[in-house]
Parts: structure tokens; sequence; C-alpha cells
């Protein structure tokens, strides 16, 4: 068996599955760069906010509370309860990554987004350690250098731009989410049952100051878990 | 510019943790299966919220834009299932809203 060539296959292969990622991740991360900057955060924390925290949701959050004044115990809850999702994305993947030998776990666990996840679950019978880090590399490169960029120059943007590009975190969002409604038809009766929930706690003003957010997060779940049990047929998901 | 160095390193912490304990421990172990579908709701739920609050607590002048954008997105993601082109279109579509009501 030639090896080199087989690497050199994986590492075309992984190129071509990145691309997208790294397209994507540019204008949301350019888009995270300057909002810190104009949130009055130093390039240093944003840099590291991309670098050891890398998860745009969370990110974007944090800078909102931080901007909201809301206490550091607060940021961190919310945080965790909304990156708590790769939870079973990397219980999902330790079945896929089997192969992969222990030492480089710690590793590859780090690059899991949602866009990764969705790249490595989809395309099962290309992963192999290569594949993994290349693609893993390429998202994080791509987030780090996109939050640079945004923070150095993003303001040479004109404003209305750097106003739709903000909406592209969004956008990203709504992509992630519609197209399981295909799926599942439940998927969209969460997504009613958790934006009345979160418009319930939002307008009540009881819960603020991210709370209302991770309060929201698990009622809608609850709620989901009835909506799933009666949209379930047989398969799952 | 104050530093938020500490809470960075927690950030990092809470994240990197869901991240990496279920590959290295969850190998044969057996999840309650309504604490799994729980877990398994919270992207679609928190998505969801992110998504009505973004909406909601958007500029009153950028109200439309956002909206007309996650539409955008949320509808050629859902015919093409590309990622990227629902991005752009998504921030298209709330570019020419802002360019117009400007």
């Amino acid at each position: 068996m030639d090896r080199t060539r087989d690497i050199k296959k994986e590492i075309k292969a992984s190129i071509n599955y990145a691309l997208p990622i790294v397209v994507g991740y540019l204008p949301i991360a350019l888009a995270f760069g300057l909002l810190s900057k104009n949130s009055s955060i130093s390039i240093r924390d944003t840099s590291l906010l991309s670098f050891l925290v890398y998860a745009g949701a969370s990110q974007f959050m944090a800078i909102d509370l931080i901007g909201a004044g809301v206490a550091s115990s607060s940021i961190l809850l919310a945080t965790f309860l909304l990156n708590l999702r790769h939870m079973m994305m990397s219980a999902s993947l330790a079945v896929e990554l089997k192969d992969i030998p222990k030492k480089y776990i710690p590793l590859v666990a780090f690059g899991i987004t949602d866009e990764t996840f969705s790249v490595i679950s989809f395309n099962k019978e290309q992963i192999s350690l290569w594949f993994v880090l290349i693609l893993n590399s390429l998202a994080f490169a791509s987030w780090n250098i996109g939050t640079i960029i945004g923070y150095g120059v993003g303001e040479i943007l004109p404003a209305t731009l750097q106003s739709s590009l903000n909406v592209g975190l969004y956008a990203m969002f709504a992509s992630l989410l519609f197209p399981e409604v295909k799926k599942s038809i439940g998927i969209l009766f969460i997504f009613i049952v958790s934006a009345l929930v979160y418009g319930l706690l939002y307008y009540s003003k009881i819960f603020t100051g991210g709370w209302d957010i991770i309060l929201g997060v698990i009622i809608s779940s609850i709620f989901g878990l009835f909506i799933l049990k009666k949209s379930r047929g047989g398969s799952e998901n | 510019m104050k530093s938020y160095l500490f809470l960075i390193i927690g950030m990092a912490i809470v994240t990197y943790i869901p991240r990496l304990l279920p590959l290295l421990a969850l190998k044969d172990r057996k999840i309650n299966k309504n604490l799994e579908d729980f877990l398994g709701l919270i992207p679609y739920t928190s998505l969801s919220i992110l998504i009505v609050r973004g909406i909601m607590t958007a500029d009153s002048q950028m109200k439309v834009a956002t909206l007309v954008g996650i539409a955008a997105a949320a509808l050629v993601s859902y015919i093409k299932g590309n990622l990227v082109l629902s991005v752009l279109t998504g921030i298209l579509f709330s570019f020419i809203i802002i360019n117009m009501s400007v």
C-alpha cells in the first residue's frame, strides 16, 4: 500500500470539505472581531476568546453579556449551557472516531463545533486522523484569522455592511436549524415552543442577564421531550 | 481596557470539558434515555432562542433587516442545504434592506 499517496488523498479531501466552513466562518469571525472592538474589549482578549473558547455563539453572547454588565458567574453558566450541546456531538463522535489513537483525542475534541461535527458525521467514510485534524485546523485557523482581521480593519467596511455581517450569525443559526425540519416536523414545533417560551420570559422581565436564555433553553427542551415523544415514529431523531 | 482573562479561561474550560469528556469517557456506558433526549434537544432550543432573541433585541431600524436576513438564510438552507450560500444570502438580503431604509 502506498502510504504517502493515501495521506495526500486524505489531505485533499479534507481541504475540500473544510472550504465551506472556512468561507462561512470568515465573515462571522470578522463580525465578531469588529463587535468585540466596538464593545471596548482588548485585542488580546478578543483573540483569546477565539483561540481558547472557539465557540461562535457563546463568544457573541459573552460580549453581549459583558456589555450588559452581567456577573462572570452568570456568563460562565450561560456559556456552559450554550455549549453543552457539544457533549452530545462528542458522545456521538466517540463511536465514529474509535480508530483514532487516544492521545489525539484531546486535540480532536477541542475542534468540535456544530460545523465540523456535521461535516465529520455526514462523511463517515472519510474519517481518519488526517481528515479530522486538517478539517478542524482549517476551521480553527479561519475563525482566528477572521477575528483578528475584523478587529484590525473591520471598520473600513461601510457601517451598513458591518450591520448586515452581524446578521450573518443569526443567518448561520437559521441555516443550521431549518434544514432539520426535513428530518422531523417536530423540530418546527420545538422552534415555535422555544420562541413562545423565550418571548414570555423576555417580556416578563423576571429573569434577566442571561438567565432568560438558560431558563428558556431548559424549559423549552423539557417541552421538546414531549413533542419528540409524539413525533417520533420508530426511527431515532 | 478591562482585562477579561480569567473569565475567558473559565469560558474555555466550561466549553472544552463538554467537548472532551464524552469522547474520552463514553465508550460503552449507557446514559438515561430522557437525559440523552433532553441534551439532544439543547441545540434546537438554544438555536431557536438565539434566533428569536436576535430579532427581539435588534435595534428598531435593524429589526426588519435581521428578520429578512434570517428568513432568507432559512429558506435557502432548507432548499439547498448549503451553509455558506445560506449565510451569504442572509447577509446580502439584510444588506439590501438596510441600504433601502437608509
